[in-house]
Parts: structure tokens; C-alpha cells; sequence
């Protein structure tokens, strides 16, 4: 064999493995979503939205409860750390550039990007559930928030900073103050990339099992009140889907599908609103 | 002109501004410091909480191959044992694949198809791991202990050293099947990163390689790959710390039992199943002590593979001129 | 080299005394002084890097937005030392204003672009707030074209129409002074003229400095022009004078070619 055709074999071999392992990675992903599709979707029923979780071993009910409790304490994590979020990465973005404090914040920012979500949430229970006695919708809320809130500072940081300077300089140059120059004209700027970040918050918020487990805890009954343990989604499919009742199971394919449905609509509506404002 | 009359309001106006700076300031550091304090809050809380563990068991706590509720003596290497193994063979699975789909898409893929694969690839990386677990305990788990476990068993229950990993009752759920369900989970995620590193490459760069006649998987071998590598392994080391802290992927289906064998196909436990499994239920003391000395533990290990793995991509961003 | 102005002729707005400055350890101007003349057009032309740009953005201090730069030496304004720590900022920029090279519209509607600016600084009637607008944008020669859609974002215009909105901002705020850096390097050969036929007609009620790389819209425009070469002042004058009789031999050389 000569040296070309051994080299072109190489590269046929090369190429081969790298798309059989695409292939492979992306099937086994695929099964999993059809899966996921197909099981969930049985479990679909007007019942299923419009009861409650039911007793164990029993038929029927629904998840009623698990989803207002989500949407409540999604609601509640967002109104509270868009502003924070926000705020913090205007301070990195506009005043970062000069202070030692910038950088560490930075740093554990994006620590807590990617920390064990349980770990929060054992942090959490610490703070307010062990001191305030009890668990509660708002500790829940608490627990999601510090896993939001640096999603949204490194979003919005990461988009004032590619606002051209000219711009910036434009608005001081009309005699504007600085809190008017960040947020009427720069912040402005950039408004679809910041509200981008917020919807990605919210879609990896509302897949989050781990920190609502010791602190939102669950409820078994239909509860709006955030000063109690609150059922949710997560929190439910986990319990549901470990036990040894079929109609239990057969719900948490079908929250599991649903909370999937949430996440996949959040993260695709804020590709769309970042691409079409970007253009 | 109207200046000099204007003058007065007008420089009552600057003072107000510099006021408004001021607080501004002031307001957005705060913010930013409840990030920082965030983190601090989790380091003291969880040091704290885990003292009395600690103070009981000692240093040797990280290592006692123990964990009995009824006799109260914890130890953390058990858990540890799973995170780890569980995590490594994650990686060994997803790092290949991961790297063939990146290089695929980087490479080789068709250009209509390169968007939409890559944004499928990206919305895959933001399905909640919970999703995973269930379709590893209920799927994944009966079909492994029936089609792939056996055979295994078969072939290498012979081989010395080797075959002891294979040993033991398939029952589908364990170390292996947890660590395979996770390579699953980490696969979207390090793909994209990996893809991202690999499009920094400069285009002058491979076309000179292809201008000497390369071909496409020596331009990978021998241009992106060197170029990338820093890049990569911080990539590699993200997707580490992700698998490691990884809670619901790992319960459903590492089927939580306190104890070590050396067998892959037995069933363990990892620090984050064994903190979802028995935190809500445990008693107040050594038990609850031990569990946040773990999570202390879970959290010290991620934190330091987190902190090197930015700290190798910010290096190779900074070599690239980013 | 001193240039002051012959004070008979025509009166200094702005008196820069031995102006230095400095990127960090890098200095980037030399002991300049000129003056800027009232309701008169100074250039200020040279090769690229020959501090220009930086001379001019001292005049409204914006290098204060940059740790590591600084500014030593006077320039007086009204009796003021503009360069002095005490000297509010904001309110400089309020009298001083600047248009830059690359068209900046806010992302705002036209009519907010121009309003933004006048409200920082006066509280009027939402019809006085109108008529200003509509002031500004005539002044700017633009009123014409979006009158009918003000309401529009100001990043739907064109090239042009955004410097010309730009123009007409900066002028709503009536400041006594207005910098341009290179407003028509990144325009078409029509906009350009549209914009130096505004200059000079600004030039009437505003004091006008400008830096421009193109030495034909110096001699265009101008009233006076500054030669600048590596961060030094090498000669300033009268337009005409400094074009047809040079003093100093680089000039001669730049202007007629021989280096650029």
C-alpha cells in the first residue's frame, strides 16, 4: 500500500468513527426523547391538569397541584433575580474593568454556573429552612434563585460589553450621567441579548429537581400559599417515579414530558427573540 | 445666549447627577456582591453544619468505608467512590462521542445541515436531567440487564482482574449503568462546548493545511486538535464538574446501597443520590452532620475541577486573541 | 509653538496652554497650544497617529471614561480650566458637544434621540420639547426626510441621515462649542457634501472644531487649520495661508504629498 492510500484510509477510518459516534450519541438521544414523547403523552388527559396528585396506590388524580406549585415559585425566582441578575452584570460590565472585586465576582459566577444544584440547596435549608423552622415556597424560591441569577449577570455582562464604545461615548458626550448612559442607552441597546438570558434562566430553573427537594419539599394537596411546603413538578415526578405504583409512574412520564415541553418552548422562543432583534 | 441664565438650574442638575452616580454605584455593587456572597454563604453554612461530623470522624472521615444510620458511623468514601467512578466513566463515554460530533459539525457536516444540528445539539444540552433518570430506570435498565449484562458477563467473567469489574446479579441498575445514562446527559453539553473551541481555529490556518493536500481527518489530528487542546481539556474538565455534582441523572438508576464492591455492575450510591435519597428523612446530629459533610466535599472536588477547567479555556481564549 | 490668536481679528473660545497627555507611560501629545476660535472652523489635519483625534477629546474630557489616561497643562473655557479636577464633567459636556465617526443613533425613536439630551438639562413643555426637535432637525438639514416618521428608530435611517440625526442632537442641547472626529469618514461622496454645506452653516451660532483626515475638506471648510505630526503641534494658521504658504517645511511636504 503506498503512503497515500495509507493516509487516505486513515482518513476514511477517522471519518467513519467520529460520524458512527455522532450517530451513536445522537440516536441513543433521540430514543430517549421519543421515549419521553410517547409515554408522556398517554399520560395526557384533561384530569391531568385539572387534578390533584392522588393518593398512593390509588387511581386517577392528576398534577394539578405540582404545576401552579412550579409556576409559582418560577414566577416568584424570576421577578426576583432578573433584577438582581441584571443590576450585578451592569456593575461587572460598567464598572468591572478596574476592580480586583470585578474579577473575583466573575470568577464565582461562573463557579456557581455550573455547581452541584444540591449543594445550593442543602445551603438553603441551612439559611432559612433550618433557622426559619419549616420548609416553604419561598425558601424553594430562594434556592432557585442563586442558581439563576448567575445565568443572567453572565448574560447580560457578556452583552453590554459587545455595545461598541462609540456609542457609550456618545451618550457621555451629550452631557448624560452615568445611571442614564447604562441603562436608557446601553442597556437599551442590548435589550433582546439580556431578555435572552432571563429565558434561559427560567428554562434551566424550571428543570431543577435537586434544591426544591429540602426546601419547597412537597404538598399532596392543591396549595397557592408560599409559606408552607408546596408541591412541584420536579419534585413530584421524582417521588412518583421512584415507587412501585403504575399510576404514579404513568403521571410522571407525563409531568416529566411536560416540564421537557416547558424547557424546549422557553429555550427556542429565546433563540427567535435573540435572532430577530440581532438583525 | 441663553447660557449664563441657564447656569444655575443647570449646575443644581450636575449635583443631582453626581448623587444619582453615586447611589447607582453603589446599588449595582451590591448586587454583585450577593453573587459573591452567595458562594461564601454556601462554604461557611456547609462547614459549619458539618463540623460535629467532622470533629467526630476526623480527617479520616474522607476515607472511612462506612455508612450505617443504624449504628451512626459515616464515612465519605463510599459516596465519594461513586461520584467518581460514576464521572469517569461518563467521560470516557462522552468525550469521544462528544468529539465526533464536534468534529462532524465542524468538518464534515453538509453546510444547510450545520445550523440546525447545532442548535438541536444546544436545546438537547438544556433537557433537565430528571428526563434522564427516569428513562435510564424504566428503559435503559431493563434492556441493559437483559441484552448487554449478560453477554459481558459471558465474555469477560473469565479475564482476571477485569472480569471481577463484570461480577455479580444483572439487575440492570448500578455504577455502570449510572455512569452511561450520565455520559448521555453530559454528551449535548461538552459537544457544544467542544464545537465552539474548534470553530476558533482560523480558517487560514486549516485551508493552508488543505492547500498542502491534507485531508480532512489529518487537518483534525494535526491543526484543530494542538490548537484547541487547552481549549478542549477545559471543555472536557466542564463537563467533569457537571457530571460530578449531577443529582437526578445518578439516583434513578445507581441503586443506592452504602456500600463498595469492585464490581461495575453492583449497585452504589453517589454524594448527590445519597444527600437526595437521605437528607428529608434524617434525624438531627451525626447523620445530618455527615450528610453536609459530604455535600462540603461534593462541593470542594467541583470547585476545584471548575476553577481549572475556567481557567485552562480563559487561557486558550487569551491565546486566541478573544 | 504658541499660536495664539491675533486677539484684534477674532476671539479665542477655547485657550489650550501647554496641553500634554498621556495613554498610561506612552505620551501622546506634546506641549500644545493653540486657540479655538468663536463662530469660527478649526481643523486639524495630519498623519494617522499624529494625536488628532486624542487633542480633540480632551476638549470635552472624555478620556476620563479610560483609568490610565490623563491630561496635563490648561484649556481654559470661560476662565475655566476644563482640565481641572474640579470641573464638573457632565456640565462640560453640556456646552461642548461631540459627533463622532461612526454614526451613534441611541436606540431610540428619532424624536427620543434629540429629546433625550434636552431633558437632561431643562424641564420643558412637551410642545416646547416639539419645537425644539423640529428646530434641530431643520438646522441639521433633516427635518425634510423624517418629519413623517419620528416615532421611527432612529437605526432605520440611512448612513447619513444617522450622522445628520446625530448632528442635529448634539445641537438640540444648544452647546457652545461641537467637536466632529472624522464625521464623514464613513459616508458616501453625497452625504459628505450635504454635511460640510451644515458646517458652514453652523458655523454662524456654534464654535466649530474638526479633525478630518482629508486634507480637501480642510481647505474646504475650514477657517482655520492645525498641522499635527506624532503629538506635536507643528503649525496653525489661517486656512488659506497654511495651504498656499506653509512656514514650516513639513507641512509643505504633507500637504503636498510627500508623506501621509
Amino acid at each position: 500500500m503506498t503512503l497515500y492510500q495509507r493516509r487516505l484510509l486513515a482518513h476514511r477510518i477517522g471519518l467513519t468513527l467520529s460520524m458512527a459516534a455522532m450517530a451513536l450519541g445522537l440516536a441513543a438521544l433521540l430514543w430517549i426523547l421519543w421515549t419521553l414523547f410517547s409515554r408522556g403523552f398517554a399520560a395526557f388527559s384533561w384530569d391531568f391538569f385539572t387534578k390533584d396528585t392522588p393518593a398512593a396506590g390509588t387511581e386517577g388524580g392528576g398534577l394539578r397541584n405540582a404545576i401552579v406549585g412550579s409556576g409559582m415559585i418560577i414566577g416568584v425566582t424570576t421577578l426576583l433575580s432578573t433584577p438582581i441578575g441584571i443590576l450585578a452584570g451592569i456593575y461587572l460590565a460598567e464598572f468591572g474593568d478596574r476592580s480586583k472585586l470585578a474579577a473575583v465576582t466573575r470568577f464565582v459566577t461562573d463557579i456557581m454556573l455550573s455547581a452541584p444544584s444540591i449543594v445550593v440547596g442543602l445551603f438553603v435549608y441551612a439559611l432559612a429552612v433550618a433557622t426559619m423552622g419549616g420548609f416553604s415556597g419561598w425558601a424553594g424560591t430562594l434556592a432557585l434563585s442563586l442558581i439563576a441569577i448567575p445565568v443572567i449577570v453572565r448574560t447580560t455582562e457578556n452583552m453590554l460589553r459587545l455595545v461598541p464604545s462609540s456609542l457609550r461615548e456618545a451618550a457621555f458626550a451629550i452631557g448624560a450621567p452615568r445611571w442614564q448612559v447604562s441603562l436608557k442607552v446601553t442597556l437599551r441597546a442590548v435589550k433582546a441579548g439580556v431578555v435572552t438570558g432571563v429565558l434561559l434562566a427560567i428554562a434551566r430553573v424550571t428543570g431543577e429537581t435537586a434544591p426544591l427537594l429540602f426546601t419547597a419539599l412537597n404538598n399532596q394537596f392543591f396549595s397557592t400559599d408560599m409559606s408552607h411546603p408546596i408541591g412541584t413538578l420536579p419534585v413530584v415526578i421524582y417521588q412518583f417515579a421512584m415507587s412501585p405504583y403504575d399510576n404514579w409512574v404513568n403521571l410522571a412520564w407525563g409531568g416529566a414530558l411536560l416540564i421537557a415541553l416547558v424547557v424546549l418552548a422557553v429555550n427556542i422562543l429565546a433563540r427567535i427573540i435573540f435572532r430577530k432583534k440581532t438583525n | 445666549m441663553g447660557e449664563t441664565t441657564a447656569q444655575d438650574p443647570q449646575a443644581k442638575q450636575v449635583k443631582a447627577f453626581k448623587l444619582q452616580d453615586r447611589l447607582f454605584k453603589w446599588v449595582t455593587l451590591l448586587f454583585a456582591l450577593i453573587v459573591l456572597a452567595s458562594l461564601a454563604g454556601i462554604l461557611i453554612s456547609l462547614a459549619i453544619e458539618a463540623m460535629p461530623a467532622l470533629k467526630q470522624f476526623g480527617p479520616g472521615f474522607l476515607w472511612r468505608n462506612i455508612w450505617s444510620v443504624p449504628d451512626d458511623e459515616y464515612g465519605a468514601l463510599i459516596a465519594t467512590y461513586g461520584t467518581v467512578v460514576t464521572s469517569l466513566i461518563a467521560l470516557a463515554i462522552a468525550v469521544p462521542i462528544s468529539f465526533g460530533i464536534a468534529l462532524f459539525l465542524t468538518e464534515t457536516c453538509p453546510i444547510w445541515l450545520r445550523r440546525p444540528l447545532g442548535t438541536a445539539i444546544e436545546l438537547l444540552a438544556g433537557v433537565p436531567s430528571i428526563i434522564y433518570g427516569i428513562w435510564g430506570l424504566f428503559i435503559f435498565a431493563p434492556l441493559f440487564s437483559t441484552y448487554i449484562q449478560p453477554p459481558l458477563q459471558a465474555a469477560l467473567g473469565d479475564v482476571p482482574i477485569i472480569g471481577s469489574w463484570f461480577a455479580g446479579p444483572p439487575i440492570g441498575i448500578g455504577i455502570l449503568t449510572a455512569g452511561i445514562v450520565l455520559s448521555l446527559m453530559v454528551i449535548p453539553f461538552i459537544a457544544s462546548v467542544m464545537r465552539d473551541v474548534f470553530e476558533t481555529v482560523p480558517p487560514v490556518l486549516k485551508e493552508s493545511a488543505y492547500g498542502v493536500g491534507c485531508t480532512t481527518w489529518e487537518v483534525a489530528r494535526n491543526i484543530v486538535l494542538p490548537y484547541t487542546r487547552v481549549g478542549v481539556i477545559g471543555g472536557i474538565m466542564l463537563g467533569l464538574g457537571r457530571a460530578l455534582g449531577e443529582t437526578m441523572a445518578v439516583t434513578f438508576v445507581i441503586g443506592n446501597a452504602n456500600r463498595i464492591t469492585g464490581s461495575l455492575f453492583s449497585p452504589g450510591t453517589s454524594i448527590a443520590s445519597t444527600l437526595a435519597n437521605e437528607f428529608g428523612e434524617a434525624e438531627p446530629g451525626l447523620h445530618i452532620s455527615s450528610l453536609f459533610a459530604l455535600g462540603l466535599v461534593l462541593f470542594v472536588i467541583t470547585f476545584i475541577v471548575l476553577g481549572l477547567s475556567r481557567w485552562l479555556i480563559h487561557r486558550s481564549l487569551a491565546r486566541q486573541g478573544t | 509653538m504658541s499660536q495664539t490668536l491675533n486677539k484684534n481679528s477674532t476671539e479665542a473660545i477655547l485657550e489650550v496652554r501647554n496641553l500634554s497627555f498621556y495613554y498610561g507611560k506612552f505620551q501622546g501629545l506634546t506641549n500644545i497650544s493653540l486657540d479655538i476660535a468663536k463662530s469660527q472652523v478649526t481643523a486639524f489635519i495630519g498623519p494617522s497617529g499624529c494625536g488628532k483625534s486624542t487633542l480633540l477629546r480632551t476638549f470635552n474630557r472624555m478620556y476620563d471614561l479610560y483609568p490610565g489616561q490623563r491630561a496635563e497643562g490648561s484649556i481654559h473655557f470661560h476662565g475655566n480650566n476644563l482640565l481641572d479636577k474640579k470641573q464638573d464633567v457632565n456640565l462640560v459636556r453640556a456646552k461642548i458637544g461631540m459627533v463622532f465617526q461612526k454614526p451613534t443613533p441611541f436606540p431610540m425613536t428619532i424624536y427620543e434621540n434629540i429629546a433625550f439630551g434636552v431633558r437632561l438639562y431643562e424641564r420643558i413643555s412637551r410642545s416646547e420639547m416639539d419645537d425644539r426637535v423640529e428646530w434641530a432637525l431643520k438646522k441639521a438639514a433633516l427635518w425634510g426626510e423624517v418629519k413623517d416618521k419620528l416615532q421611527q428608530n432612529g437605526l432605520s435611517l440611512s448612513g447619513g441621515q444617522q450622522q445628520r440625526l446625530c448632528i442635529a442632537r448634539t445641537i438640540a442641547v444648544k452647546p457652545e462649542i461641537v467637536l466632529l472626529d472624522e464625521p464623514t469618514s464613513a459616508l458616501d461622496p453625497i452625504s459628505t457634501a450635504k454635511i460640510e454645506e451644515l458646517i458652514n452653516e453652523l458655523k454662524s451660532e456654534y464654535s466649530i472644531a474638526i479633525v478630518t483626515h482629508n486634507m480637501q475638506q480642510a481647505a474646504r471648510i475650514s477657517d482655520f487649520t492645525a498641522f499635527m505630526y506624532l503629538g506635536e503641534l507643528i503649525e496653525f494658521g489661517n486656512t488659506a495661508t497654511l495651504f498656499m504658504n506653509p512656514t514650516v517645511k513639513q507641512t509643505e511636504d504633507y500637504i503636498t504629498g510627500r508623506f501621509g
